[in-house]
């Protein structure tokens, strides 16, 4: 076995048996967070890493399944209900955002769902007699899946879990799928793609849907998980962070969003009980990865590694460490 | 038959006239050479051909079909492939990703997400035969950024003929290639059989004017000279505005 895939088992164990060592309530929720939020990031990640398409309004997605689920069962329908119709909603929205922005690529597309986003926001805030505006809307219960309760933090982790696992799963395999190779040729050469017989804009199009369907489940699970949703949630902020987890972490890798998402996700909930400023400290922390390891967390850790391991080994070949060297006394 | 034809095709940018009023025709399985100085309109010409760029007026029509309003996705389909002077390949991805990518474009695989590229044998299988074509399969595995320009020359080359062009156009094929990449790139022309129309832009006239039958000479956007090699090559407007002498 390879050090990533036993680096990967010894992960899965560790979030498999969190809630058996992670007594606290408190962390258990705070790994819930990371995990729906790592589903966002990676939805996004797929615009972003692998299509080159960098949104700012993929909030307004997450915001959207929110409140469909919420106003929803507001009115009194059922969970399976309001879920379907979230998502239904969701990427009908994502069909709308993909038809306006990708009228263009580059900074056009990023300004046109960042206006999107704000619209979306707008909508929420101002349209209070549907949305209850900045008050916004309480959900009065979590579903119960297959008769499991989900009302205990440690019941709603491993749902949230078990969702996260599906997503990468999901991930793992477009990203290797011939399709995910499509989206990736649009990403790097639009024009050479086009001449070599794909729909540039249909392959992006279909990716923002599959993109923004996982946002629709990240924000599914958010909604449930607060029991509540608010215009907050689709503010510009929101499509930030979870721009800025996909960029912290690594772009177009698997489990660089997963990283990101952690580590704003703990800054915000965890080190902002210590630090006043707690947007200052991610903000330098952004700052850091940023000027050491451009690529982003997680392949800027696997690139340092690499050339350790090379350094080590080509001093051990030229016999500048001796090998069997003991410790010094 | 005529594989490939071109008739009043015009096109400028802003001011400047491109290509006026040119006229093509390219018979199947026939060699054409187009040649030019700088400026002439030559790949601006591969562009209308391919539908990277919408003429203003003219028409394009592949083996009698008119193909002036489909968009290039669709000319790759009907059996158009290029390669370009500025070679333009997948940087981030190995030399036979590179191949698959355009065996893919054609297959409606690509539109499959559920299942494993790397496991479609069949695909795999073609793009080593294409490599295999133009001498690259040992290399097959090979990140493009580490390849020498000339091998990238051969990887745009592996990548039209992996799609089984019916019309090849390619541009500048010999540019930038050392002595012996240059043969190598020539005997591999030589080997493409004659069912693949191939038109060709090349500056190099050593190695371009052993392919040709039929010579096309552009300068300003205009056809000025065409007919047999040896009747272009002669022809006094060809000294005058190319060869020089």
């Amino acid at each position: 076995m390879t050090a990533r895939k036993l680096t990967l088992a010894a992960a899965l164990v560790v979030l498999a048996t969190l809630p058996l060592w992670l007594v606290s309530a408190f962390y258990i929720n705070i790994a819930t967070q990371i995990l729906f939020w790592a589903i966002a990031a990676a939805a996004l990640n797929v615009l972003v890493g692998y299509a080159g398409l960098v949104s700012l309004g993929h909030a307004g997605l997450f915001g959207i399944a929110g409140y469909v689920a919420a106003l929803l069962l507001g009115a009194g329908h059922g969970h399976p209900v309001a879920i379907l119709a979230a998502l239904v909603a969701t990427v009908a929205a994502s069909a709308t955002f993909a038809v306006l922005s990708l009228r263009s690529t580059g900074i056009g597309f990023l300004m046109i769902t960042l206006t999107l986003g704000q619209i979306v926001w707008g909508v929420a805030y101002r349209w209070a007699s549907l949305t209850n505006g900045d008050n916004g809307v309480n959900v009065a219960s979590r579903p119960t899946p297959f008769g499991v309760d989900l009302s205990s933090p440690t019941s709603f982790y491993y749902a949230t879990f078990a969702t996260f696992l599906l997503a990468m799963a999901m991930m793992a395999v477009f990203v290797r799928s011939p399709f995910g190779a499509s989206v990736r040729g649009t990403r790097d050469q639009a024009t050479r793609m086009n001449t070599l017989g794909y729909h540039v804009w249909l392959i992006r199009f279909l990716a923002f849907l599959f993109s923004g369907l996982w946002t629709g489940i990240a924000g599914l699970l958010f909604v449930y998980y607060n029991e509540f949703v608010s215009p907050q949630v689709l503010a510009l902020q929101s499509s930030a962070e979870m721009l800025l987890m996909v960029i912290a972490g690594g772009t177009a890798t698997l489990l660089g969003p997963v990283v990101g998402a952690a580590i704003v996700v703990i800054i915000k909930n965890v080190a902002s009980a210590y630090v006043e400023r707690w947007n200052l400290l991610l903000g330098v922390i952004f700052v850091v990865i940023i000027i050491f390891m451009p690529e982003g967390l997680l392949p800027g850790l696997t690139r340092l590694w690499r050339t350790h391991r090379r350094t080590a080994s080509t001093a051990i070949a030229k016999g500048s460490v001796p090998i069997s060297e003991g410790p010094t006394r | 038959m005529i594989a490939l034809s071109v008739t009043g095709l015009c096109k400028s940018f802003g001011g400047l006239q491109v290509t006026s009023n040119i006229a093509l025709s390219v018979g199947q399985g026939e060699r054409r050479l187009i040649i030019g100085p700088n400026g002439a309109g030559k790949t601006t010409l591969f562009n209308l051909i391919t539908g990277e760029v919408k003429p203003d007026r003219g028409t394009v029509r592949l083996f009698d079909r008119d193909i002036t309003r489909l968009p290039p996705r669709q000319r790759a389909h009907l059996g158009l492939a290029r390669t370009y002077q500025i070679i333009t390949l997948f940087g981030r991805d190995t030399i036979l990703r590179n191949v698959t990518l355009a065996l893919l474009g054609l297959s409606p695989l690509r539109w499959n997400p559920l299942i494993r590229l790397d496991q479609r044998t069949e695909l795999i299988e073609q793009a080593y035969a294409a490599l295999t074509r133009v001498g690259l399969d040992h290399l097959a595995e090979r990140p493009l950024s580490q390849t020498s320009y000339g091998e990238r020359r051969r990887v745009e080359i592996a990548m039209a003929l992996a799609q089984r062009p019916r019309v090849l156009l390619l541009d500048e094929p010999f540019a930038g290639l050392s002595i012996d990449e240059r043969r190598d790139v020539q005997s591999l022309l030589a080997a493409i059989p004659t069912d693949v129309t191939i038109v060709m832009i090349e500056h190099n006239m050593d190695v371009a004017l052993g392919f040709a039958e039929q010579i096309t000479l552009l300068h300003f956007g205009e056809v000025i000279v065409e007919g047999a090699r040896a009747e272009v090559v002669e022809d006094p407007r060809t000294r005058k505005v190319y060869l020089g002498g």
